[in-house]
This record gives structure tokens, sequence and C-alpha cells, in this order.
């Protein structure tokens, strides 16, 4: 002991801090050169120019002039983004809700049913994870397959089992399109909060529980005071993913409903007009408006993301 | 514990529990056993089993829309970037992680950026990127930009692998007179093989799915990734359902044949640097 004691003592003299070896440049640029690179020209790169991009007037691809605000400005003000935007947007709030609703509390129910009811929760784990492996394109695809009026075995199912009145062309029907959409995607991702529930609830200690049911607390008390606290942290992290995911939403949106988001826009997300804006009808303005949404865009999302992970740390402060 | 619950309670939940099982997996199910049957036959008994399982969609998927090139090309472009983006961060992780140089800190802050920023962003940038290198309709520039997507995750956890890795290792190969190269390729590059091993898995499940990019980028069908190509095909064969159904399992099929051989490669990985 002594003597290790020494000899990282003496290491840490000749090193400075205990670390570290320093290199010669030549050394130092063949090991950092091709990441930096690589990651320069393709990543920073262009995100930096698209915040360049976003402030200037475009005429195709020339730029011609600097327009302050210009391009933001179109996107509120101008026929049909002044529409579009606004719808798109309700329409990622409306799917992040319902994925809150539908996918994120089947999600808890199924951990918690798991963590009590232990039989067969390897097999059931993976059964409910599996389509997470599925490309979200696929899935839009296959369910898009699965739900046709005529030939899907969805509306078969219903019909054989007396339901006709059920039978409904759900992609069809600009009532029903969205919360298809909803959940659909819950079908393939509602994995993702099981796991992270289940791990969270495997952390809290049983004594809490036996301590709440010694204080003579019903079995709902004990959920609601003991262990849904104690899960504020995995609340918060699905909640932001959550979020995170349903405003970038693109393939299984595009698989379901083509890059309209049809019916009649009736699922439009954001994550569609941008493609739209970009390169399918943005005109000669196409540049400098899409590279503003993308901003506007990254900005909402980024802002809401932090906000909501100070606010769930606050609170799981609050706890301890 | 298990024992004050009621019985019905207990049927109810695993009713619940299996019944959603069910629900989880029988698309896919049906998926692949649609495929296995001709379309006349999925039209006119929508719930039923195949008759007679036959490939034939397969074969016709697989030549007449091209599927093999697709497949080909997702491969080649997928384990392009993979390998591409991990060695690069491998190399660039090590000096970050364990020497001792100016703008060290400055320069980890810098990868570590990418990792809050959505490349989506620079989607319209990176098409007229592309365009000015001549890389449009390329799988090489799909490869490079998918490389270089990966490098702020796997420098970041690489980094952390490294710099858990004693010192005493890199300081008695420096004595024995060894090169920093051979030190990082002899010594440190073995240890952190589980680790290479996770992030190349990580990589490629998003990677292999990725849409936009190739939407945007690609052009010619020879060139079509998997997601790219299947867009494509669903707008061709919209009532030939046999072959719909055998292209997503195709589109599917490889990625969970990757995960059962990768789930082993990394536990066997794993185990194997613990056996002394």
């Amino acid at each position: 002991m002594v003597q290790t004691g020494r000899l990282s003592a003496r290491r840490a003299a000749r090193t400075g801090a205990g670390r570290r070896y320093v290199p010669r440049w030549r050394v130092l640029a063949v090991f950092l050169l091709p990441a930096l690179l690589l990651y320069s020209v393709f990543i920073v790169y262009p995100l930096v120019t698209a915040l360049d991009y976003s402030f200037f007037e475009w005429r195709g691809i020339r730029q011609a002039g600097f327009a302050g605000l210009g391009n933001y400005r179109d996107l509120f003000g101008v026929y049909p983004y002044d529409q579009q935007l606004w719808r798109a947007f309700g329409h990622n709030a409306l799917f992040f809700a319902g994925t809150m609703l539908i996918q994120n509390t089947f999600g808890l129910l199924f951990a918690l049913l798991l963590h009590r009811y232990g039989r067969g929760k390897r097999f059931l784990q993976a059964a409910f994870t599996t389509p997470y492996l599925v490309d979200p394109l696929v899935v839009g695809y296959l369910w898009s397959l699965l739900l046709n009026p005529t030939f899907g075995p969805v509306n078969s199912l219903l019909d054989a089992a007396g339901l006709d009145s059920w039978a409904l062309p759900w992609l069809g029907d600009t009532r029903t399109a969205l919360p298809i959409v909803i959940v659909v995607n819950a079908w393939q991702w509602v994995g993702f909060p099981m796991l992270l529930f289940s791990a969270a609830l495997a952390g809290i200690p049983a004594e809490y529980h036996e301590a709440a049911r010694v204080d003579g607390a019903s079995a709902r008390q004990a959920f609601r005071r003991v262990t849904l606290p104690l899960l504020t942290p995995a609340i918060g992290v699905v909640s932001v993913l959550t979020f995170i995911g349903n405003f970038n939403a693109f393939g299984l949106v595009y698989a379901m409903a083509g890059s309209t988001g049809s019916p009649a826009g009736s699922t439009d997300v954001l994550g569609l007009l941008f493609y739209r804006v970009a390169f399918v009808e943005g005109g000669t303005e196409a540049i400098g408006r899409s590279s503003a949404l993308a901003v506007l865009m990254f900005v909402f999302i980024f802002g809401v993301s932090l906000l909501a992970g100070s606010y769930f740390r606050r609170r799981e402060r609050r706890l301890l | 514990m298990t024992a004050r619950h009621r019985a019905p309670g207990r049927v109810a939940v695993h009713l619940l529990l299996w019944g959603y099982a069910v629900v989880a997996l029988l698309p896919l199910v049906v998926m692949v056993l649609n495929s296995l049957r001709p379309t006349s036959e999925i039209f006119t008994a929508p719930l039923g089993l195949p008759a007679s399982p036959t490939l034939r969609s397969y074969g016709r998927v697989w030549t007449e829309a091209s599927f093999g090139a697709y497949l080909l090309n997702s491969l080649v472009v997928t384990c392009g970037a993979v390998l591409l983006g991990t060695a690069v961060s491998a190399l660039a992780a090590y000096p970050l992680a364990r020497y001792d140089f100016a703008g060290n800190r400055v320069l980890g802050a810098y990868f570590l950026a990418g990792l809050m920023l959505p490349i989506r962003l620079g989607l319209v940038p990176i098409f007229y990127l592309m365009d000015s290198m001549g890389l449009i309709d390329s799988l090489l520039g799909l490869t490079l930009l998918y490389a270089a997507s990966g490098v702020p995750f796997c420098v970041f956890v690489l980094s952390a692998f490294y710099r858990s890795l004693p010192g005493e290792l890199d300081e008695a190969a420096r004595l024995d007179g060894a090169g920093e190269f051979r030190i990082f390729g002899q010594i440190m590059l073995p240890l952190v093989r589980p680790a290479l091993a996770s992030v190349m898995l990580f990589q490629f499940v998003p990677l292999w799915h990725e849409f936009l990019y190739p939407l945007v980028l690609l052009r010619s069908d020879e060139r079509f990734t998997i997601p790219r190509g299947l867009s494509q095909f669903f707008g061709e064969y919209t009532t030939d359902w046999s072959a719909l159904f055998a292209g997503l399992v195709l589109a599917t099929a490889p990625l969970f044949v990757l995960f059962v051989l990768a789930t082993r490669q990394i536990i066997a990985g794993m185990t194997a640097g613990m056996s002394k």
C-alpha cells in the first residue's frame, strides 16, 4: 500500500496532475484529423450554413441578398405555409399528447404488471419490444395494408366478430387517420417506455412498499405516494425522448399518408412540411424558407427539451 | 406478496399481458404468412393461412423489383459507414481521453456538440454540398454522410472507455520503447473491443432505417437503399399484395438476423475480455 502510494506520488510529480502523456503534433494529427475532417465537412458545416441560409433571400440556388427575418415571416404570413405550419404543428402536438396517453401509459402499465407478476417476463418483454426492431417505414406500409378497407385483415376480423359498424376506412377518413397513426406508432415503440420503467421499478427498494403497507397505505395510495414519485426520473426521460421523437416524425407518416399527409392534410406533420417546402413545392424560395423552418423546429425542440429536462430535475431534487 | 392477490385479478392480468403479446407479434406473423401465398388468395380470404406456401413472390421481388440490388446497396452503405465512422472515432477518442495537449477540452466539446444537433437541420445544405462535390446519387456520398453522423456518439462512448483503462499500461509500454501507434493498436484498441462492438451495433440500426437522406440524395433505381427502394416499390406494385408483403419481409429480415448474431457476438466479446 505504502509502496504504491509513493509510486503514484512520484508519477504525479513527473507528469503533472497524475496524467498524461504529451504527444508530438504529428502523432496528434494522425489520430485526430480523419474524424475532425469528416465531422466538420458533413455535419458541422451544413448545420452552420443552414442557419446562414435562413437569413438570405433566394432565387433558386443563388443567394440574392440579406433578408433578415424575412424567410421566417414568410412561413407565418405567406399562403399556403401560414395555414399548413400551424396545422402541422397542431398535429405534432396531438401526436405527442396521444403518444404520452397511449404508448407511455401502457408502457408503464406493462412494466408494473410484469414487475408484480413475473411469470413469462422475459418472453413478454421480448415480444413487446420486437416491433421496435422493424423500420418505421416498414411499420407504416405494413399497417396501411393491414388496415385496407376492402382486403385488410383488420376489418375482416371486425366483420367476422360481428362488429361490421367498426370496419371503417381507418386511414381514408380525416377523423380517424391521425389517431390511427398515433396508435400504430405506439404499437411500434411501447417496448421502449416499458423497458425504461421496468429498470426504474427494479431500482426501488422493496422496503419502501413494506413501510407504506405497515403505515396502513392502500395499494393505490402506495402507488401514488411511493412508486410514482420515485419514477419521476424515468418519466422525465421518457417524456423528453417521446417529445423529440414525435416532433421529428417522418418515415412512419410518409409511409401511411404520403408526403402531403393525406387524407386532406389530416396527418400532415412538421417533418413532412419541411420536406415539401425544401424539395417538392418550395419554388424559388425553397432554400431560405425550408432552412428557416428547420431552424425554428430545432430551436423549439431543443428549447422545450431543455426546459422539460430542468423541470424534471427540479422535481427530482424536491424528492430528496 | 403474490399470495395476497385474488385469483380473478391474476387471470385478468395474464390475459392482458399475453393478449398484448399477440397484438405485438401477430402483424409480423401475418406479414410473413401473406408473403407466402398468392395475391388472389390474400384478397379472397384476408384471414386465411397459406393453402400451399410458395416463395414465388420473393423470387419476383428479388429480381424484377431489384430488391437484391437494394439489399446490396444498403449493406455496402451501412457497413461502410459504420466501419469508417467507428475507425476514425476510435482514433480520435484516444488522444482526447489519454493525451495532454492544448485544446483537448475544446475539441472534446466540439465533438460532443454533435450529439445534441439534429442532422436533419442541415438537409438542404447537405444536398448542395453533395451536389458541389458530385456526390448526388452516389453511394459514396451517402456512406461519408452516415459515417460522419456517427462520429459524435462514437467519440463520446469510446473516450469514456479509453479513460477507464489503467495508466500503467501505456507507461510500461512506453518505457519498453513502443511507439505511440503501436501502443494504440496493440494494447489499447484490443482492450476496448467490446465497446467497439456495441457502438457499431448502435450505429447500424438507425442507419439501416434512414429514409429521408436517401429520398433526397439518391436518384436512380440501381443505387437505392432498402428504405428508398421500398417507397418506390410501394408506388409501383400497389395491387400485388403478395409481392408487397414479401418486400416488407425482405426489408426486415436482415436486421433480425444481425441482432441474433450480434447479441451473441457482443456477449462473447465481453466475456473474452474477462477470462484470465
